[in-house]
């Protein structure tokens, strides 16, 4: 009776889910401590906490983002908050405080939660794809061959998808590369240097809140700053008398003048962005526009309603983070291959005996 | 009739003392956008290794899991909203539905490895593992074998 090659496997005896690294070094290597995977990961990212917390490499101007809201905000708490309690309503610090801390709160998020950043592929992933590109013949190390597309057909649309050189694989639909943070990140919006990080599938709520919380909070205090000085300089006094009694209030009152619109239109923007379910990326580039007069052409990903569109993107399941920056570093993985080998001359007498007790049996 | 040898007791023998022979990688299907979703078509290199039905049913069912995790409908406006008004400060406190979820594809992909895939020299990686975009599906030799391998696996067999 021919007997199966592989025995049964008994599940008590199964010690670890599947091939996920063990989290301590097993005892008879040298006790090498166990790396994480933030320390070894290949992008250009920086990471606090531990791996908790992740940021790009080039902070770009976020302490002065940062330093601009909170010094504007605190200006406007110790200098215009009194007086506006005293004269109108004690509301306004309260409001102030909400929009506040909104806008922190979601700016944080937005710098040091992962964009969505895609592992790079594994060598026998990479070596994999490679099989099934035709390579051209001939072609030297130092050429590189014309960039590899793949298409696909999503919603009656066509979608080439690109290769990635770096990354070593094909990117999904609306997947960009960022040459500042040297990762593929999906539904890649922007690289945000107010922020300091890339704006993709997992942080763009973030962004969202962040800019339309911050236009808020800018025109919330452009409207109290300037009731504040109207109301000083009421009673004959002037405005420049008003600017003299309050002068953290002309400060307030041009930084909130200069960003109220820039914000505010960024604001529009994305909300005209999230409402057809389009990203920066593909609005510049014009992916979905037609550019060749074709009008057939439109985005895949849309669900043609206004409501649909802001709830999938917004108010979606929160994806989770592909790169498991807390895990440990597999020790085996190197390992693995060279002792098969060695165990390999060792169980064949085994297997032969096995293979002779199960044919006669 | 089941021959307990020593050396296959356990998935880590299994590992350590087969050799990897081959991974095979099922790619991402974008046919229906960007949501999270396996070809189901049936490698080559698995032909003579497992029943294309069984392949089958295991990358409908993971399908399945994913598309759970990621539907859009009344649970998840409700947990959206309610992330959006605390500022999102609640994902850092519960465990959102995507999780439970793939704590779910965990469980399964397991349990798919101890009974079917594992008795036929293959193994599953979770495909989070590989930032979701394949299922990677590692090879075993055949020990010992007469070339004639499996097709055999399950039901009757006896004399062929």
């Amino acid at each position: 009776m021919k007997n199966l090659d592989y025995q049964q496997i008994d599940p008590q005896a199964l010690a670890t889910p599947t091939p996920t690294p063990p989290p301590r070094p097993l005892p008879e290597h040298k006790p090498r401590r166990a790396r994480r995977k933030w320390e070894v990961f290949p992008g250009k990212n920086r990471f606090c906490c531990d791996g908790r917390v992740i940021v790009a490499r080039q902070c770009g101007v976020l302490p002065l983002t940062l330093g601009l809201i909170v010094l504007t905000s605190g200006l406007f708490f110790i200098f215009d908050c009194p007086f506006l309690v005293e004269h109108l309503t004690g509301c306004i610090p309260v409001i102030g405080g909400v929009l506040f801390v909104f806008v922190i709160i979601s700016l944080l998020q937005t710098s040091f939660t992962d964009p969505g950043i895609l592992p790079r592929a594994t060598p026998e992933e990479a070596a994999d794809i490679e099989k099934q590109i035709d390579n051209p013949t001939g072609s030297s190390s130092s050429y590189r061959p014309p960039p590899r597309t793949k298409e696909v057909v999503i919603n009656q649309q066509v979608v080439k998808l690109k290769y990635c050189f770096t990354c070593k694989i094909f990117r999904p639909p609306r997947t960009s590369h960022c040459s500042l943070c040297d990762n593929c990140v999906e539904r890649f919006d922007h690289h945000c240097p107010w922020v300091g990080n890339c704006v993709g599938k997992r942080n763009y709520r973030f962004f969202y809140t962040f800019i339309v919380s911050l236009s808020f909070l800018t025109a919330f205090i452009f409207g109290c700053v300037t009731t504040h000085l109207a109301l000083r300089s009421q009673g004959g006094n002037g405005l420049v008398f008003a600017l003299q009694a309050s002068p953290a209030s002309a400060l307030e009152l041009v930084v909130c003048f200069f960003s109220v619109w820039s914000i505010l239109g960024l604001s529009g923007f994305h909300t005209y962005l999230v409402a057809t379910n389009l990203t920066t990326n593909e609005d510049i580039k014009g992916s979905w526009s037609g550019k060749s007069g074709n009008e057939d052409v439109g985005n895949p990903y849309s669900y043609n309603s206004i409501t649909k569109n802001c709830c999938s993107v917004l108010c979606g399941p929160m994806p989770p983070s592909l790169i498991d920056r807390r895990g440990f570093v597999p020790s085996d993985d190197s390992v693995q291959t060279s002792p098969v080998e060695i165990e390999l001359s060792a169980a064949k007498n085994d297997t032969n005996m096995v293979g002779r007790a199960v044919t006669s049996g | 009739m089941v021959l307990q040898n020593k050396e296959f007791h356990n998935l880590q023998e299994l590992r350590h003392s087969a050799s990897l022979a081959n991974k095979v990688f099922i790619q991402r299907d974008y046919t229906d956008g960007t949501v999270c979703k396996f070809q189901t078509k049936f490698p080559s290199e698995l032909d003579s290794r497992i029943e294309r039905t069984l392949f089958e049913d295991t990358v409908k069912t993971l399908n399945n899991y994913y598309a759970e995790a990621e539907k859009i409908g009344g649970q998840s406006y409700l947990e959206g909203c309610l992330a959006c008004l605390t500022v999102y400060l609640i994902f850092l406190c519960i465990e959102t539905r995507y999780e439970k979820v793939l704590k779910k594809i965990s469980r399964y992909i397991q349990e798919q490895n101890e009974k079917v895939y594992a008795p036929r020299g293959l193994l599953i990686t979770d495909p989070i593992e590989r930032g979701m975009r394949v299922i990677e599906i590692s090879v075993y030799e055949d020990r010992g074998s007469s070339g004639s391998s499996s097709g055999s696996s399950t039901t009757s067999s006896s004399g062929r």
